[in-house]
């Protein structure tokens, strides 16, 4: 695999990283923005069986652009099947068919929980969020869930304003006790690296650093005094072949 | 047995200030022609029930026809946020808003145990998050294996307004693609409104499609386009260029309020 001559920006890493971890997934459950871009990605260069799922009920999508909404046309006419949203929360994700879930969040703390509701205090926000959607059953009951966002220290946060999605919640035991059945976040994807969970404390620490990135600056875009893994990985730089499918696939 | 109506004329029969209204179409078939017919008409007061407000919905608070909204994800769907619902509850314009919201689990959930006309709907959910503070849902205890689990109220809206590709002349109704929780929603409520592309003489039915009698209709209007930006598929396309200008329109008020005057209030439908 040759490595990619032409510079790589940041955000293509994420997107091109996120379709790695799809090498040997059999579903995955995608929201629309750059998890869809990843997702597709994967299928074109790392997975063709991959089976695509979103929440509009669609199972099995194979859309050849990179869909706008998560209920466009292209997505209901290459599905191999198409379901009610009763169906789809109940009879897929809650009952734990699908492996991998893609979500994003406005806000993250140390472990992996999510905001997506409120800025601010919820009966007077200083900013509304779109709000849950399908995100706290996805996290509950999808075998893990990858979290993709931006590395920033207002998404990297020390507390969330509100917990709109269950992560690892407090740390060890946290889902156990609440009865979840997934394994919960395995890492978030950033623009800058990956952070996963430390198998004892469920803290995300700095585990791989993309092409290109120092640590001191990952720690100065992180809310809270980021742990880095012993073993640091560093990102391997985009192949050509990835880099040549995703930029063809952004200007279908 | 669906009447077949104009749909000015079945908005202002079925729609009365203050009732519980639910527009359903998850991204697909989402009645936007009949959520216009009820700003002309100056329906006030409204409880607005939508899994995702989406467009319709923050045209509908913008103009002033919510009292309540229950939603479970209020965004523009790959776009970004929605500024009238965002206006509406961080500053009060046009008039505060009362909210209730769920997960689309919740929801679906909701919509499932009132077309089942059942109390409540029985889940796992919730637990952990902070939305369990701020909304309806309770702890239960599964009688048979002692599993805790959560139940959300059963949603019974007044009125439920949906879009679909056609009707037959008896009203019965036939709609495919992503199907969302449309025949739900028609099931739990008290009345319902069926817009629809087109009316034919028998349904030729699909693979997928999904049939809702007319018997369990009130009444079957036609509006073609009637799902515009959103889409009727097959018939019309999802019209992604408004969604991204609405995005760039809505952030202010008075662009939004010319527009609306312009282009929602401005436009009698004719009657058919």
């Amino acid at each position: 695999m040759s490595t990619a001559t032409q510079e790589v920006t940041a955000g293509e890493t994420q997107t091109i990283v996120a379709a790695r971890r799809l090498s040997h997934t059999r579903t995955v459950f995608i929201g629309v923005g750059r998890p869809s871009t990843a997702a597709i990605l994967a299928r074109m260069v790392h997975n063709p069986e991959l089976v695509l799922v979103y929440e509009s009920g669609t199972i099995g999508a194979k859309p050849y652009h990179v869909p706008l909404s998560i209920g466009d046309g292209e997505l209901a006419e290459t599905a191999d099947a198409i379901v009610s949203v009763p169906e789809m929360f109940n009879y897929w994700i809650g009952a734990g068919r699908i492996d991998v879930a893609f979500l994003g969040a406005a806000q993250i703390d140390r472990y992996a929980n999510l905001n997506s509701t409120v800025i601010g205090d919820y009966a007077h926000p200083k900013t509304r969020l779109p709000g849950a959607g399908g995100a706290p059953e996805i996290a509950a009951s999808c075998g893990e869930v990858i979290v993709i966002a931006p590395h920033a220290k207002r998404t990297l946060v020390e507390k969330l304003d509100f917990v709109t999605t269950v992560g690892h919640g407090n740390g060890p035991q946290s889902r156990e006790r609440l009865g979840f059945r997934g394994r919960g976040p395995t890492a978030v994807i950033t623009d800058l690296g990956v952070l996963e969970p430390d198998a004892e404390t469920c803290e995300l620490a700095l585990t791989q650093i993309h092409p290109g990135v120092d640590v001191d600056r990952v720690r100065e875009e992180t809310g809270w005094n980021l742990t880095v893994a012993d073993e640091l990985a560093r990102t391997e730089p985009a192949t050509a072949e990835e880099l040549g499918k995703l930029r063809e696939l952004l200007a279908r | 047995m669906a009447r077949l109506m104009s749909l000015s004329d079945a908005v202002a029969e079925l729609v009365s200030d203050a009732d519980s209204v639910a527009f359903e179409g998850f991204t697909h078939l989402i009645p936007f022609a009949a959520g216009h017919e009820v700003i002309r008409q100056g329906r006030r007061e409204l409880e607005l029930i939508r899994m995702t407000p989406d467009l319709l919905y923050d045209q509908m608070i913008g103009m002033g026809v919510a009292r309540r909204l229950v939603f479970s994800y209020g965004g523009n769907p790959g776009v970004g946020g929605l500024h009238r619902f965002r206006d509406a509850i961080e500053n009060g314009w046009p008039h505060p808003i009362e909210i209730e919201e769920h997960s689309h689990a919740g929801m679906a959930n909701r919509y499932a145990a009132g077309a089942a006309h059942m109390p409540c709907a029985v889940m796992r959910g919730y637990v952990g998050t902070d939305l369990m503070a701020h909304t309806t849902v309770a702890h239960v205890t599964c009688p048979f294996t002692g599993e805790q689990l959560v139940a959300v109220p059963a949603l019974r809206p007044d009125v439920a307004i949906v879009h679909a590709q056609e009707a037959d002349r008896e009203g019965n109704v036939q709609l495919w693609g992503i199907p969302g929780v449309q025949k739900e929603a028609v099931l739990a409520a008290q009345r319902s409104l069926v817009t629809v592309e087109r009316i034919v003489d028998e349904l030729e039915l699909r693979p997928g499609g999904i049939v809702i009698p007319g018997w369990v209709i009130s009444a079957v209007a036609e509006a073609p386009g009637g799902s515009r930006p959103s889409y009727s598929l097959g018939i019309t396309e999802r019209d992604n260029d408004f969604y991204k200008f609405w995005d760039k329109l809505s952030r202010d008020r008075d662009q939004f309020t010319d527009w609306m005057n312009e282009n929602v209030l401005g436009q009698e439908l004719s009657r058919r």
